[in-house]
């Protein structure tokens, strides 16, 4: 009998790759429920149709192009075409839907070398690739059809493209606590706060991610608006409507903790979190993109192997 | 439940001590045993018997090889049949001394009686030369020679003895068994430890999932006239690892390369305490030790705690267990987290072994390696603090002084990184060899000066 | 806005001569006096950086080549004698001509002559599995065929064969950089002087093992019996813990060892014909006999 002869441990946590991302998958299915719901069949469509272009894509690519074994098995591309679907308005055309997963994928993930080895999120560039490339179908906030038909339903902007309209005054007024149920006009996955922040929670229990850079982005959001609502409140929109509107959410819960783009230690994930906090606040007082979730996360990326490298964990033994 | 663990690290597999209700049982002797020569850390024992020697339970056959060394004695009566190399478990020829077993006629001098002797005696230095001339070596797993460790360097002051009941490693049982069925030899021998380092505070770390062993500690105590406490520890991987376990019981952190007593602290495991009681008490040498056979493809019935001698064969005691399970993929010598696999069951037993433990391959072999998701969890779970996948990058980049600057050579090699891998990553495999760098840089410039 | 194009062109101009004038002046002043040999014979080497010779990479060869007073302590393997008649040309110092070697793999444990007794599943590294463990199979001296060598090879002249488990040497890809050597933990590999037209003979055993267990192990093992030594007419074979070693420097490739060897652990590679085993037993056996009538 040929045993087995192996270096220590002989045993395994039994967690892996594939079952976190499962986690994950499972911690964004509120969230995708809440806007199939919503938003209907064409939401369903969209995020089916981009499930399987990414998933069809990285296979394509470690078949043909890396002609190493496939790594769909891990799940991490359903993850991506997940967040990717759940970024995009309801009413985004396929075609659209496709090219955004081309660029996640095959420009963001694969050329990198694949999983873990990627700068920046796929989904978050794919997002940012098709806002910029295709404005038009990327702020088209038109309402499609839904199983829930919701009243107070706007066309044509988001919360936070009210603001030049309206003023910062009255957009705060359109925050209210209905919006944490669901805040219609927007990225078709943050419809529901509550969904997405019981997805969080999932994750957090099941110890999947860690919760200091999520709450290091709400805090500093919450900060840097409540000095600057404080200072001029007709000017500058309060903390409540920032935390609740563009992504803050999505984005703080889902795209920045991603394992492979963030920091590892915990004080280099809440420099990290203020960074990316005080870069979408900067956009959105200061810049001409109304929400800026996207290129706060992007930027602060790129700054992870640096923050990698500044802060370590805290040795045995060295002061 | 208790707090009072380590701060940095650790995880928490499955604690499995499935053979904890099995009394020890004492093996019969084997026809033929094998002494190591090498079953001690520092220099190999130099034998000093001859082939066609008679050799009697307990004479020393094998003397110190060097400062740090420990002499070895004969685990029965018999004649000397070989001194020549052997495969040790790992299949590395190491020599050995071949005893044909004729009988167990002891020395002269051996109290083999079970009464218990409280009395300490007075000389420090006997006590010492008595530990050292019985052979005994610590039998947590370093198997560091007790006398040097009990004789800190002038200048240094033994603050706390730390005795080791942790028995952090899933599966064994052996530590938890003689602290149920040798409570107060253990006790003793740790009041003898106590006095040799000048009467510190001394305290007994259990696990807290041992508590039958706590409860059996703390009413033996009051029964007995010393100063010695009992710890209940969290249970967490590695809680008995030394640096772990002072730094839970003393929150002090022993310097990178120093040695715990520059912290003030001596550890000694259970195990190593009933050698030091049989010494000093019973002038008995180091040739028995307790050893579990478990696993998680054995029924409960066919599980022991054995009491074995020093030199029988792995395969003689499973044999004589029952011989190796259907179901096994793995043999392992000592716990599944830090213990060694076994490639040759042919292997002789030495004063270190603490188990046969046969894993299933389905639950033991390693899973297919992925690419790093960056996921962090080596680092986290690391109880030293150190991350792992940057010492991986290091080590194939072959930076020495990168290695050296992220603290490469601190690695205890507990298994943590590996064990906690979502991509299976031979994290440690890698790591250790990474420490191996470390330490020759550092050991080259320290040769230099 | 034809202003704009002029005044545009004009501080773009004017902007890069006065960079181009400081980055002249600061060249002139800062310039390193370097022998102007270094270069040359940089220029010379192949240029791999692959460490063969010694030294840091081909700049410090040529640096420090520059510096001796002979080429003693210099030789490229990868440029072999041709480029060091160019160097010792430059420098004008006398070189010695080495003769060309190349690396020899001394394992034969191919997988069907020694058996798995076990089954490895750690990191796919010699250097971690030497560290664990005596090995897979039975002989704790043979190739652990990870492939480390493979792996630090940068000429791409070893690979593994995957029927035997062993890596196979390129004769035509290998520089003997020495590489491969010194990553092998079983010190397996060993530059050997190519030979006439590539031929050369070796014993593929490094088994110190007494004969009986070395045999278990391996069917191609060197048991030690020293049947080669007594058959070399030219004292070529020494025999030194069970283990027979041919010293390529007194081997006059006549493969009487080889054909008597009752293992197969010597080796003869690159010979036009294939091994007339009984013809050569038949002449040793003959001459054998002649001695033992005188």
């Amino acid at each position: 009998m040929a045993y087995i002869v192996s270096p220590n441990p002989h045993i395994h946590a039994a967690v892996s790759t594939k079952k976190l991302m499962l986690d994950v998958i499972i911690a964004l299915c509120p969230a995708a429920i809440v806007s199939f719901l919503f938003y209907g069949l064409s939401e369903i469509a969209i995020m089916a149709f981009s499930v399987a272009s990414c998933v069809v894509l990285e296979w394509a690519i470690t078949k043909y192009m890396l002609k190493r074994p496939s790594s769909t098995g891990d799940l991490s591309a359903i993850v991506t075409g997940m967040l990717l679907a759940m970024n995009l308005p309801p009413t985004c055309p396929l075609w659209v839907v496709f090219i955004g997963a081309v660029v996640a994928i095959a420009i963001a993930k694969m050329t990198f070398g694949g999983i873990g080895q990627n700068i920046w999120n796929p989904a978050l560039v794919g997002r940012v690739f098709l806002l910029v490339s295709f404005p038009t179908y990327m702020t088209d906030w038109t309402v499609p059809a839904g199983f829930i038909s919701s009243v107070d339903a706007f066309s044509g902007a988001t919360l936070l493209g009210q603001v030049p309209i309206l003023g910062a005054l009255e957009a705060d007024k359109l925050v209210s606590l209905q919006t944490l149920f669901h805040n219609v006009g927007g990225s078709a996955g943050e419809i529901s706060a509550l969904a997405l922040l019981a997805g969080w929670v999932y994750l957090l229990v099941r110890k999947v991610i860690k919760p200091w850079i999520t709450l290091s982005i709400f805090a500093t959001v919450a900060l840097v608006a409540l000095v600057f609502h404080a200072v001029d409140p007709a000017q500058y929109t309060g903390p409540l409507f920032n935390l609740l509107t563009g992504g803050v959410i999505l984005g703080a819960c889902f795209m920045a903790t991603d394992y492979v783009t963030s920091p590892m230690g915990t004080w280099g994930g809440v420099i990290y979190g203020i960074g990316i906090g005080f870069i979408v606040m900067m956009i959105r007082y200061f810049g001409s993109y109304p929400e800026g979730m996207s290129f706060a996360i992007l930027l602060m990326n790129t700054a992870v192997p640096l923050l990698d490298m500044k802060f370590h964990h805290r040795k045995y033994g060295r002061k | 439940m208790s707090k009072i663990t380590f701060a940095i690290g650790g995880v928490h597999p499955d604690d499995a001590k499935l053979a904890r209700g099995c009394a020890i049982e004492v093996l019969p002797l084997p026809e033929t045993m094998y002494v190591s020569m090498a079953q001690h850390l520092g220099a190999p024992a130099k034998p000093i018997v001859e082939v066609g020697d008679k050799v009697k339970t307990g004479q020393v056959i094998a003397e110190p090889g060097g400062f740090i060394s420990a002499f070895v004695h004969s685990p029965a009566s018999g004649t000397v049949k070989s001194i020549g190399p052997r495969k040790d478990l790992a299949g590395n020829p190491v020599t050995h001394i071949e005893i044909a077993v004729e009988g167990d006629e002891w020395v002269e001098g051996v109290d083999l009686s079970d009464t218990l002797v409280t009395e300490i005696p007075e000389d420090r230095a006997a006590i010492l030369d008595k530990i050292k001339a019985c052979g005994v070596v610590g039998l947590g797993g370093a198997t560091f020679p007790t006398h040097v460790k009990l004789n800190p360097a002038p200048g240094s002051v033994a603050e706390c003895l730390i005795l080791n009941g942790a028995e952090c490693e899933p599966y064994l049982t052996s530590d938890y068994r003689i602290m149920l069925e040798r409570t107060k030899e253990i006790i003793v021998g740790a009041a003898i430890m106590q006095k040799v380092l000048g009467g510190c505070r001394t305290v007994i770390g259990i696990e807290e999932n041992k508590p039958e062993a706590i409860e059996a500690m703390r009413k033996a105590l009051t029964e007995l006239p010393y100063s010695i406490e009992v710890l209940p520890l969290k249970k967490k991987y590695p809680q008995g690892g030394e640096k772990q376990l002072i730094q839970a019981v003393m929150h002090r952190e022993v310097g990178s390369g120093g040695l715990p007593i520059s912290v003030g602290a001596v550890v000694q495991n259970v195990a190593t305490s009933l050698a030091v009681y049989e010494a000093v008490q019973k002038n008995k040498p180091l040739i028995t030790n307790t050893l579990t056979i478990t696993g998680n493809c054995l029924p409960v019935e066919k599980m022991h705690n054995y009491l074995f001698r020093i030199g029988m064969p792995l395969s003689y005691i499973a044999e004589y267990a029952g011989g190796v399970p259907e179901g096994a993929g793995k043999l392992i010598s000592g716990g599944p987290m830090m213990g060694r696999a076994i490639a040759n069951l042919d292997a002789a037993t030495v004063k270190g072994s603490s188990s046969i433990l046969y894993l299933t391959a389905e639950s033991t072999r390693r899973g297919q390696e992925s690419l790093c998701i960056r996921c962090g969890r080596c680092a986290d779970a690391c109880p030293m603090g150190l991350e792992p996948f940057l010492l991986r990058k290091l080590y194939f980049a072959g930076d020495v002084e990168g290695l050296e600057a992220n603290a490469a050579q601190d690695c205890i090699e507990c298994g943590c990184c590996l064990f906690s891998c979502p991509a299976y990553i031979p994290l440690l495999d890698h790591v250790r060899q990474a420490k191996g760098m470390a330490m020759a840089a550092i050991r080259a410039r320290a040769a230099k000066k | 806005m034809d202003s704009i194009v002029i005044w545009t062109i004009v501080i773009l101009a004017g902007l890069g001569l006065v960079l181009a004038l400081m980055l002249f002046f600061i060249a002139k002043k800062f310039k390193v006096e370097e022998d102007p040999r270094i270069e040359l014979v940089e220029k010379t080497l192949p240029g791999a950086n692959c460490g063969g010779c010694g030294y840091a990479g081909c700049h410090a060869f040529a640096d420090t080549a520059v510096k001796a007073a002979d080429l003693s302590a210099h030789f490229c393997p990868v440029g072999g004698n041709d480029v060091m008649k160019q160097v010792a040309a430059i420098l004008g110092i006398e070189m010695v001509e080495k003769a060309p070697q190349v690396a020899v793999v001394r394992c034969n444990g191919t997988c069907a002559v020694r058996p798995k007794i076990n089954v490895y599943d750690g990191a796919a590294s010699c250097r971690v599995k030497a560290a664990l463990y005596s090995g897979d199979t039975g002989c704790a001296f043979g190739c652990l065929g990870c492939g480390d060598c493979v792996a630090v090879c940068e000429f791409g002249a070893l690979s593994m064969n995957p029927e035997t488990g062993l890596p196979v040497v390129d004769d035509a890809k290998c520089v003997a950089c020495g590489k491969c050597v010194a990553a092998c933990p079983k010190k397996l590999i060993e530059l050997r002087a190519k030979g006439p037209r590539g031929m050369r003979e070796f014993v593929s055993c490094r088994n110190t093992d007494k004969g009986p267990a070395a045999k278990k192990a391996c069917g191609n093992a060197c048991i030690g019996c020293g049947i080669c030594v007594k058959t070399c007419t030219h004292e070529a074979i020494t025999l030194e813990n069970n283990l027979a070693y041919i010293d390529p420097a007194k081997c006059k490739l006549c493969r009487e060892c080889e054909a008597m060897c009752p293992t197969g652990a010597i080796h003869g590679v690159n010979f036009p014909k294939p091994l007339d085993r009984e013809g050569i037993k038949g002449r040793v056996a003959a001459r054998k006999k002649e001695v033992s009538n005188e």
